[in-house]
């Protein structure tokens, strides 16, 4: 049984014409879960048990004849940063300990009101803040092509659980590259959409004007699937776009002839790593072949993104996570004998060392003294990538680059250099800085591990990144060409 | 009439001390200058709190009227209640502010039991109303009191702490998180207040204004309304500010006047011993009249402040600021005018615009054909200590504004004596009974026809031939033992003036 293999969009036809059970596709993947689960270490929560009685629901529904919508069915993984009702919410931190969200995400709903089978809940680094996992106060998840390395992250948990087969799709988060990142080191699809697309009511604020929620995929069809499923406006989030959604799926149409590319040379130099960046020339070269063009372009803002993000993403986390006090919720140390202590020592112990230095970067920052060297400056400098952007979009239809300089890094590579991690996200930040949609698809290997592009559209240019997606898709084939070894273990 | 506000005015607005110098032989006497800044936080009275739909009932069970987002639970957003919003327009308007197109939210961060989120969510560079006054009426002599800025805010939760009156000593406390998050203005005065005085009639006159406005409902014992006291000492004559002190949270009109003049004395005394006034934020304590430190200068917060990414500028278009102007209600100042122009005495006045419901009755009184004066004459006076023996509010009164003017016809045309229409109206506001009603059951109406009158007159001055001489000799006054025969004769109902008139008229024909 290998149903688990098959994309959303070819089990709801399957699941329709009756060819295949949800049951079955359920009960396979669990099997499959179980012999990778132990060298991947996606989830952090399983609803194995769940899932089985919604599967037979379900099947009784199909059955009947019901009309049931596109996602009915669906095993999703989502991201421990996003409410399920019912469920701990852990942010893969202490502090949160015995949380349990009396509330959904709007994203949550909207996928319960598809009938999604929700999996489990995936690993992440604490409190979205890393690119490795590494930072998971629970364990560290690892990467389906090499389990020596790292599956990126923060949303490493939903890359790798796409990658390895214990998903059809997923839910992460982005704020600075957590969704595009660990879909680049994973070799999947992974989708930021533009800021204000989709809800973030219910996803645990870590840099509230840079988050969005996004999804995971093996396909870009089930990208568009899912986007259209959960994005929208939504009055219970003042920053969600009143813009209607679009049918993201429906309206899927590969583009590449006559596709004007732009690639910020800032972003082809030297920081790409060389089997990096031949991969990514060979993508370009494939849609140059088949009727696009690409040419290097200057944008010089881009050079100052990543300084601008550790100022404006800490700035804006260390208010975020104020409310973790231990006073309403969470971990309280019982230690301590008067108020001052309880605060500082429940978040002493509550949250881990990456989490404290950015709290303490962006108190820093916002401090009274510094905030217009920092602060001010620092939206300043955002106000001007948001130009460059807006500049190169009125010559070019899509901005690519390589999603990541690197292929996935090992285990431990980055432990006594922060910095070093930081710059992982050379090329993701800039688009979160300007709001801007983008998607990373798999577009070649290097050194056996996979490479991502990254297509990056104009504002509310969802629909567009994913046409083009889909362009490039059907001339590489990646859906099949790169497939992780856990993906292809159980037969 | 123009006001300089920068200048004290009269002795009221100074503070003087002695002061001992040493090394010097003589005594210098040394006049300080009081100044003032008043913060007055008002709640709005809207039905919802300012960034979630929970209620803002106040009294209910602690922690019912609570959801994700004013619980400060991770993952919950703020929506910006735009009823809110409106409120804070019309207070903008009312107070003569500039109401900006553009306003920003910001967070403003420290670490609090009663604040869940660890910031409370509030304007800060860019408030929604700046630079606006509020006239006030000093000792007879109008005063221009400016009004630096509006800013929107939501207020916090409540501890209740057992064992100790503060946090500190308490062997638990208990957190209620019913208010946090219900809506707030913040009304930033500038330092242009000399005297207790001037402070009590500008939060008067404030609480007035919003109360009439219908956007706070002005109850300072609920902490619907409460007031920061900025307070410092200059000398007489100097231009800088002296070092001032904030003394938070005073919820009563008394208190205010009390806590300025007990922080004005120790401030004189510390000046002058030679001391220093050291920032504070202070906290009154009724109990003792006095103020007290809460915090130094040193001990205070870092808020850092920065925009609230959650929630984008605030933008309120011209045309929406016009619409709500164009729906202001009166304001007090207009009616007095209105009033005073219809003749009604200054008493009258204040005791009138004194509860927005007490002028809204009256003016429902003239708006059904009663004359101003007239209908004011028994809104302050007897319906009004009537209302109050019964406990009865005018909004609840039994006596509707058309029973007013249907008593007001009543004497009007003769019908009832003043003495006549004070009864029928004492059970009107018993029974709910218009006075008509009452007038036709008991058929006690004011005899005012002459030919019935001229009888009973004839008839007492027949039975009393002695007191006819007397006033035929003069003594006029006797005409009064006459007129009380007829009145009793009558049973109080004839007509007082004219029973005078016939009597007179009468005992001339003899």
């Amino acid at each position: 049984m290998t149903t688990w293999r098959s994309s959303a969009v070819e089990l709801g036809k399957a699941f329709r014409n009756r060819s295949v059970k949800v049951a079955d596709v359920v009960t396979s993947l669990w099997l499959h879960h179980d012999q990778v689960e132990p060298s991947v270490k996606s989830y952090l929560t399983t609803f194995q048990s769940e899932t089985m009685a919604q599967a037979q629901v379900l099947d009784a529904q199909f059955d009947r004849g019901e009309t049931l919508p596109l996602l009915a069915g669906i095993p999703i993984a989502i991201k421990d940063n996003i409410h399920v009702q019912g469920v701990p919410t852990t942010c893969a931190s202490q502090i949160l300990k015995g949380f349990i969200p009396p509330f959904n995400a709007t994203v949550t709903d909207r996928l319960q009101a598809q009938q999604v089978i929700v999996t489990g809940k995936t690993n992440l680094d604490e409190f979205a803040m890393g690119s490795s996992t590494e930072n998971s106060s629970f364990h560290t998840s690892l990467n389906p092509w090499d389990t020596s390395r790292v599956p990126g992250g923060s949303s490493g948990g939903s890359a790798a659980a796409v990658a390895a087969g214990q998903a059809v799709v997923s839910l992460g988060s982005d704020t600075g590259g957590s969704i595009r990142q660990p879909a680049a080191f994973c070799g999947v699809v992974g989708m930021k959409p533009t800021y204000g697309r989709v809800s973030r009511y219910g996803l645990v604020a870590f840099a509230s004007s840079l988050d969005q929620i996004g999804p995971f995929s093996r396909t870009v069809e089930d990208a568009a699937l899912v986007l259209e499923a959960i994005s929208g406006f939504d009055a219970h989030d003042a920053t969600s776009s009143p813009r209607l959604s679009e049918s993201y799926y429906s309206s899927l149409k590969p583009t590449v002839a006559g596709l004007k590319i732009g690639v910020p040379k800032e972003l082809f130099g030297s920081e790409i790593d060389p089997g990096v960046k031949a991969q990514v020339v060979a993508a370009l070269d494939l849609l140059k072949a088949n009727g696009a063009t690409w040419e290097e372009i200057a944008m010089p803002s881009l050079k100052e993104a990543v300084t601008t993000y550790y100022i404006i993403a800490p700035a804006e986390a260390s208010a975020n996570l104020s409310r973790f006090d231990g006073v309403r919720y969470g971990y309280r140390d019982g230690g301590a004998d008067n108020l001052r202590d309880m605060f500082r020592q429940s978040r002493g112990g509550g949250f881990g060392p990456e989490v404290k230095r950015r709290i303490i970067i962006g108190t820093y920052v916002l401090s009274s003294g510094y905030y217009d060297a920092y602060y001010t400056k620092a939206q300043k400098l955002r106000s001007l990538i948001v130009r460059d952007f807006a500049h190169a979009f009125q010559k070019y239809d899509v901005i690519m680059t390589p999603t990541t300089p690197s292929v996935a890094f090992k285990l431990g590579e980055h432990e006594a250099n922060p910095l070093a991690m930081y710059l992982a996200d050379i090329a993701t930040i800039p688009v979160n800085m300007a709001g801007l949609p983008a998607i990373s698809v798999p577009c070649g290997l290097d050194q056996g591990l996979p490479v991502g592009l990254q297509i990056i559209g104009p504002a509310f240019g969802d629909q567009q990144i994913l046409n083009v997606a889909a362009g490039f898709q059907e001339l590489s084939q990646f859906p099949t060409r790169f497939q992780s070894p856990l993906m292809r273990s159980t037969q | 009439m123009t006001i300089d506000s920068s200048e004290p005015k009269g002795e009221s607005g100074l503070a003087s001390s002695t002061a001992f110098h040493p090394g010097e032989a003589t005594v210098k006497q040394i006049h300080y200058e009081v100044v003032i800044g008043i913060e007055v936080h008002a709640q709005l009275k809207t039905n919802t709190k300012l960034f979630c739909g929970c209620s803002t009932q106040f009294g209910d069970r602690p922690n019912t009227n609570v959801c994700p987002v004013c619980l400060g639970m991770p993952g919950a957003l703020p929506v910006l209640n735009r009823r809110a919003v409106e409120y804070a327009i019309m207070a903008g308007l009312a107070l003569d502010c500039d109401v900006r197109n553009t306003s920003v939210f910001s967070r403003k961060n420290y670490f609090y039991p009663d604040l869940p989120k660890g910031y409370q969510i509030s304007q800060f560079d860019q408030p929604i109303c700046l630079g606006g006054h509020l006239d006030i009426v000093v000792d007879g002599v109008k005063k221009r009191i400016g009004i630096t800025r509006i800013h929107m805010e939501e207020d916090a939760g409540k501890l209740i702490h057992q064992g100790s009156d503060t946090i500190a000593g308490a062997t638990h406390s208990h957190v209620d998180l019913n208010r946090a998050c219900t809506p707030l203005i913040e009304i930033v005065s500038e330092p242009d207040i000399r005297t207790a005085q001037e402070a009590r009639l500008y939060v008067e006159g404030l609480r007035q204004r919003l109360v009439y406005l219908g956007i706070c409902d002005g109850n300072m014992d609920e902490g619907s309304l409460r007031a920061d006291i900025n307070v410092s000492l200059r000398p007489v004559g100097t231009e800088p500010f002296g070092t001032r002190t904030e003394t938070k949270n005073v919820n009563s009109f008394r208190s205010i006047e009390r806590a300025i003049h007990s922080e004005i004395a120790r401030q004189t005394q510390l000046l002058t011993a030679g001391e220093r006034i050291v920032q504070q934020t202070r906290q009154y304590d009724e109990a003792t009249q006095t103020t007290r430190v809460l915090r130094d200068k040193e001990e205070s917060h870092d808020y850092r402040y920065f925009p609230e990414p959650d929630l984008y500028p605030l933008v309120v278009t011209s045309e929406w600021i016009d619409t709500i102007r164009a729906a202001l209600p009166e304001l007090p100042e207009a009616k007095a005018t209105r009033y005073r122009d219809a003749g009604l005495s200054d008493f009258e006045i204040d005791v009138v615009l004194n509860e927005p419901e007490t002028s809204q009755y009256l003016d429902q009184c003239i708006g059904a054909g009663a004359v101003p004066k007239d209908a004011a004459k028994w809104v302050v006076g007897d319906l009004n200590s009537l209302l109050k023996e019964t406990k009865q509010s005018f909004k609840e009164s039994k006596v509707t504004p058309d029973g007013l003017v249907q008593l007001l016809g009543l004497i009007q045309s003769g019908k009832l004596s003043g003495k006549m229409a004070k009864e029928v109206l004492e059970k009107c506001v018993q029974t709910g009974q218009s006075p008509d009603a009452i007038v036709s059951a008991s058929g006690a109406t004011q005899i005012s026809d002459t030919g019935e009158l001229v009888v009973v007159v004839d008839r007492i001055l027949d039975a009393n031939p002695d007191v006819v001489e007397k006033v035929k000799n003069g003594k006029t006054n006797s005409a009064d033992f006459l007129m009380g025969q007829v009145m009793k004769e009558t049973k109080g109902r004839a007509k007082p003036d004219l029973v005078r008139s016939l009597i007179l008229e009468c005992i001339a024909r003899r």
